[in-house]
């Protein structure tokens, strides 16, 4: 890694399709988040809880892949934005668990949820606008736009995404190695 | 359930009888499940049921055969089953819009079956009837000429359930379209004279002793009719007509040469699965000249010393096979087939017609071979080769039609005769398919040579803005090489000839080649598999008008992927016709870029119809913009 | 005197009749591969074992090694296609790792690791492939399976059964069952088959024993592939 001092890194992160576990698994990296601190500094991102990413971003984080229309007009944002953008985690990489809801029609889920299982109170498929809408199918996000690095990992490990980053920042092709390189 | 019970007796009556006239030989299944279909209309699970029990092979071998060929189905299709070929000529003459016009008369969707069970309509690869098309598969049997006329009529036939034997026959008229014909298509030669010419080669003595050996097991170099008869194959430096264009008097040398084991014999196998794309001499020669082409493969019996002959007819030339039985009827009768041929002690051989089912990779000769033995035709390792272990693990000689054609000639006229026409590369004369964009498509046989510019001035062609020589798998040329020439020095071929004229869109025709391979690919390999569906995902996205410069890299990485990674030629050509129409097309690719940035393969705003329609939202928030950026 | 061929500079010992792969094998250096398995007979089909033999790429568990070869295999530009390969296999059928019990002992898997391979790249299928739970003891999620046949081929050849075969063409290629109903528990598969024992991936599964080796102690998380592979070949 370059010297600190010179101006640092602008980093945004958000979780679409996923479940915060990357985000989880990133705050593992422990005491060494301070050391990252001194070479990033987080824009949007549920750690800081900034709601919209800044048009100038370095690198943009993203788990989860996308379910709904929230998650790519999130996506979109953080493409714009960003001047890298990263896929972190299973979901993001290839659709994850959300995924696998792939060979069902979205028709076919939504009668199941909302209309046939026992116990709901008035059986209608919710219609608020302020709800994004579902997308027929559950897409990783390479699918819909450019992604530039991948992590994979169910989460990928703390020692894993302090590798990758370590090696991005210092200009290096991020490489896992055995031990760090999961899917699971 | 008595019905079902009676319907249950019937089937196992017709696979007993038609297993029992196989010999209930498990190298025939494919022959054996075509001929089911063919008296059930599909395959059903009580055929395969009782199949395995006749055959006694497990029921995996069979559903594993009848799943791998398109022909062969084993759901209900319908009492009549109908495909529209889909080659970029038949597209051309207008297919899709008869096809729309007939499932709307039917009242079906393409590729279902009617509600009432009788009819489906569906698409298929090229049916080799690309100078009479657009053209139709009715139950395997072939109908040209299809115009909104006569889709009407057929719907009609369909609807009142009309018995197929009671079809106009105008509907089955094949024509030869013969407009060139040069030594081949113009020959004169009487049944036998090939053999007979073989058999005078021999030196005056001991005739019938020197065959009996070498009949069976070859004679040293130089001896005897047979070996006479390869010298005259190999100094006419006969190469073969399927396009890669080995040199056929190698090819039966060293399957001559190849060691037996015990109970081991050679086999000759004349391949008509003539499936390239825009490819149709083999169907003229085998109605016009099919005599010329048995005598050729009996003629390379009798060189090699091989008792079986096998000619491998496509499933689409279904409709010649009556055709093609009574003539090795006669010529049995003729003795020019079966045992001691001419009278020639130990001359023996003989012809089986096996019939394709739908599969273009079995024009691969060990694919074939596999088919042949009953088995998926799936592409051997190789080596070996056939001429080693082909056939059942024996020696055999896979040709061309058009190669046993040509070698019954040179039989007759000797190798120096024929060496004299063409070029010094290429020898004798092709048959060339003329299709597509002009005046007088059909078969020209001219010697090697010949140029392009020659072809279409002699077709009527005009304004031509490509043409695409051998089939999908072959070249692209532009106008800029029409004085290229055909031959394997400069062009070789299989024979296919489509031309294009400057109305077309030849992004289209290559879409609609990779459209064919990835329906053709066997599956076996992972590149081939996986890289054809990939490579026309991302040709149907720039169709789509998803297109960005980011798909451009994707294709062409992935036509090197399937050139240096696939299994056998149809995974190496694949990507042929990409790669030729960005090259010499280009301007076709870059209308499609419509996007600078990366672009989702899907709409975005009708991924979310199905949600619409569940919540009965048409809100702002209930659709997304296409294009992301320009409201920024 | 013994026979060599180089593959990447290295001299490689083989006896007549020997593929490339076994040769390397039994030198200790590791050729990515899925479809090959030493117990059987080559198939030639996964193509992630292709290598360079004297400038042309060929598989080499179906090629025979011959002496002065000239092979090369692990170079960026092989390992690049073959990591391409794993990428299509990932994305024609449903891989879902955290949640696939083979995770750990999954050899597409140790593969894609062994090649860097960071995503699947290339646009998902996601192929509807219902499983097969019929059976009592054993479970068949063809959501996997990469069709290397590997099954097919111990059951016919060691097991002398037929349980397995590929039907389909192309990318419809599929796995199916030797029963009428298409159902394993209907067919004459028995726990102790090597068809059981085969499959390199998360299709064929002995029920109630996954998950049983905690994350860090699978046979992959120990040691790579190449590791593994080259142990087992010496």
């Amino acid at each position: 890694m370059d010297a600190p001092g010179k101006k640092k890194l602008k980093v945004a992160t958000t979780s679409l399709a996923g479940c915060f576990g990357c985000h989880m698994s990133f705050l593992d990296i422990d005491e060494r988040l301070f050391t990252l601190l001194d070479y990033i500094e987080f824009d949007r991102s549920p750690l800081t809880d900034i709601k919209e990413v800044s048009p100038d971003c370095d690198l943009g984080i993203i788990e989860g892949g996308l379910c709904n229309a929230e998650n790519v007009h999130v996506l979109r944002e953080f493409r714009k934005n960003c001047k890298v953008l990263v896929a972190i985690g299973a979901c993001a990489v290839n659709g994850g668990l959300p995924a696998q809801r792939n060979h069902l029609p979205l028709s076919t889920i939504l009668e199941e949820v909302y209309h046939t299982s026992p116990g709901l109170a008035n059986g209608l498929i919710p219609n608020d606008p302020e709800l994004p809408l579902p997308l027929n199918k559950v897409h990783p996000i390479h699918e819909v736009v450019k992604i530039d690095y991948f992590l994979p990992g169910c989460p990928p490990s703390g020692d894993a995404i302090w590798k990758f980053l370590t090696d991005l920042l210092a200009g290096r092709e991020p490489e896992l190695g055995h031990g760090l390189m999961h899917y699971d | 359930m008595a019905l079902t019970d009676l319907h249950a007796e019937a089937v196992a009556g017709i696979v007993d009888r038609v297993a029992q006239r196989y010999r209930r030989d498990p190298t025939c299944i494919v022959q054996i499940l075509r001929e089911i279909q063919e008296a059930c209309d599909w395959i059903s699970p009580a055929a395969i049921d009782r199949l395995q029990a006749v055959l006694g092979v497990p029921r995996t071998k069979i559903e594993g055969v009848a799943g791998f060929y398109s022909f062969f189905y084993t759901r209900p299709r319908g009492r009549y089953r109908i495909l529209f070929s889909d080659n970029i000529t038949d597209r051309m003459a207008g297919n899709l819009p008869l096809m729309e016009r007939l499932c709307g008369n039917l009242w079906v969707e393409p590729g279902k079956v009617s509600e009432d069970g009788l009819v489906s309509v569906d698409k298929t690869s090229c049916t080799g009837m690309c100078d009479q098309g657009p053209a139709l598969l009715v139950n395997n049997l072939a109908v040209t000429r299809l115009d909104a006329g006569r889709i009407d009529e057929i719907a009609d036939l369909v609807r009142n359930a009309v018995p197929l034997g009671e079809w106009p026959a105008a509907y089955f008229a094949v024509a030869d379209n013969v407009r060139r014909a040069d030594i081949l298509l113009g020959h004169t030669l009487q049944p036998g004279d090939a053999l007979r010419a073989a058999r005078d080669r021999a030196p005056s003595e001991g005739i019938a002793a020197s065959n009996m050996r070498s009949w069976r097991e070859g004679l040293p170099h130089g001896l005897g009719g047979p070996a006479a008869t390869l010298d005259e194959i190999k100094r006419a430096n006969l190469r073969g007509r399927g396009g890669a264009g080995f040199t056929t008097g190698l090819k039966w040398e060293a399957c001559r040469n190849a060691p037996l084991k015990p109970g081991q014999q050679r086999f000759v196998v004349c391949n008509a699965d003539e499936g390239e794309p825009g490819t149709f001499k083999d169907r003229v020669l085998l109605t016009a000249h099919a005599d010329l082409v048995f005598e050729g493969m009996t003629v390379a019996a009798y060189t090699i010393g091989a008792r079986r002959g096998f000619l491998y007819l496509r499933g689409e030339y279904r409709y010649l096979l009556d055709h093609l039985e009574c003539i090795l009827k006669r010529r049995r009768e003729q003795k020019l087939l079966g045992p001691d041929i001419l009278g020639i002690p130990g001359a023996d051989f003989d012809i089986e017609i096996h019939l394709g089912a739908g599969a273009y990779v079995c024009g691969e000769e060990s694919a074939l071979i596999e088919s042949l033995e009953g088995k998926r035709g799936t592409p051997r390792n190789r080596p070996p080769f056939p001429v080693t272990n082909g056939y059942l693990d024996q020696p055999t000689v896979v040709n061309n039609v058009e190669t046993f054609a040509a070698a019954a000639l040179i039989a007759v006229k000797g190798g120096d005769w024929y060496a004299a026409i063409g070029t010094r590369h290429s020898a004798g004369t092709k048959i060339l398919s003329v299709s597509g964009d002009c005046e007088r498509p059909g078969l020209y046989e001219y010697p090697f040579g010949v140029a392009v510019r020659q072809v279409l001035a002699d077709c009527g062609a005009g304004r031509t803005q490509a043409v695409q020589v051998s089939g999908p798998s072959g070249v692209c040329i532009g106008a800029d090489e029409f004085d290229r020439r055909i031959g394997f020095e400069d062009l070789p071929t299989a024979g296919a000839f489509m031309v294009f004229d400057d109305s077309r869109d030849m992004f289209e025709v290559a879409r609609n080649f990779v459209h064919f391979f990835q329906h053709e690919s066997c599956g076996f390999c992972t590149p081939c598999r996986v890289g054809t569906s990939l490579l026309k995902n991302l040709m149907d996205k720039l169709h789509n008008g998803h297109g960005s410069p980011y798909d451009f890299a994707e294709i062409e990485k992935l036509n090197q992927l399937l050139q240096s990674m696939s299994h056998c030629g149809l995974g190496h050509t694949a990507c042929n016709p990409v790669l030729d129409t960005i090259a010499k097309f280009r301007p076709a690719y870059e209308r499609r870029m419509e996007h600078n940035d990366f672009t989702p393969a899907f709409d975005l705003d009708r991924a979310l119809a199905a949600a619409r329609q569940m919540t009965g939202r048409d809100d702002a928030g209930a659709h997304i913009p296409a294009e992301f950026g320009e409201d920024a | 005197m013994t026979q060599t061929f180089t593959l990447d500079g290295k001299a490689i010992p083989f006896a007549d009749g020997q593929t490339i792969i076994q040769a390397a094998l039994a030198a200790g250096v590791f050729i990515p591969h899925l479809c090959y398995h030493p117990e059987f007979k080559p198939h030639g089909s996964c193509k992630l074992c292709t290598v360079k033999v004297n400038g042309r790429q060929t598989a080499s568990c179906t090629m025979r090694a011959a002496a002065g070869m000239q092979v090369e295999s692990n170079t960026e530009e092989i390992n690049a296609e073959r990591r391409a390969l794993t990428q299509m296999l990932f994305v024609e059928g449903n891989h879902f790792c955290p949640s696939c019990e083979k995770s750990g002992d999954c050899q597409l898997q140790a593969t894609a690791y062994h090649l860097g391979m960071m995503s699947p790249h290339f646009d998902h299928f996601f192929p509807n492939r219902p499983v097969d739970a019929s059976h009592p003891e054993l479970l068949l999620d063809f959501n996997r399976c990469i069709l290397c046949s590997l099954c097919v081929r111990a059951s016919r050849d060691v097991d002398g059964k037929n349980v397995f075969a590929l039907s389909g063409r192309g990318i419809k290629t599929h796995l199916i069952v030797n029963a009428k109903s298409g159902r394993l528990a209907d067919t004459d598969i028995a726990l102790g088959d090597k068809a059981v024992q085969v499959c390199p991936v998360g299709v064929i599964l002995r029920k109630r024993t996954g998950f049983a080796v905690p994350i860090g102690e699978r046979t992959y998380d120990k040691a790579p592939i190449a590791e593994t592979v080259a142990q087992e070949g010496t």
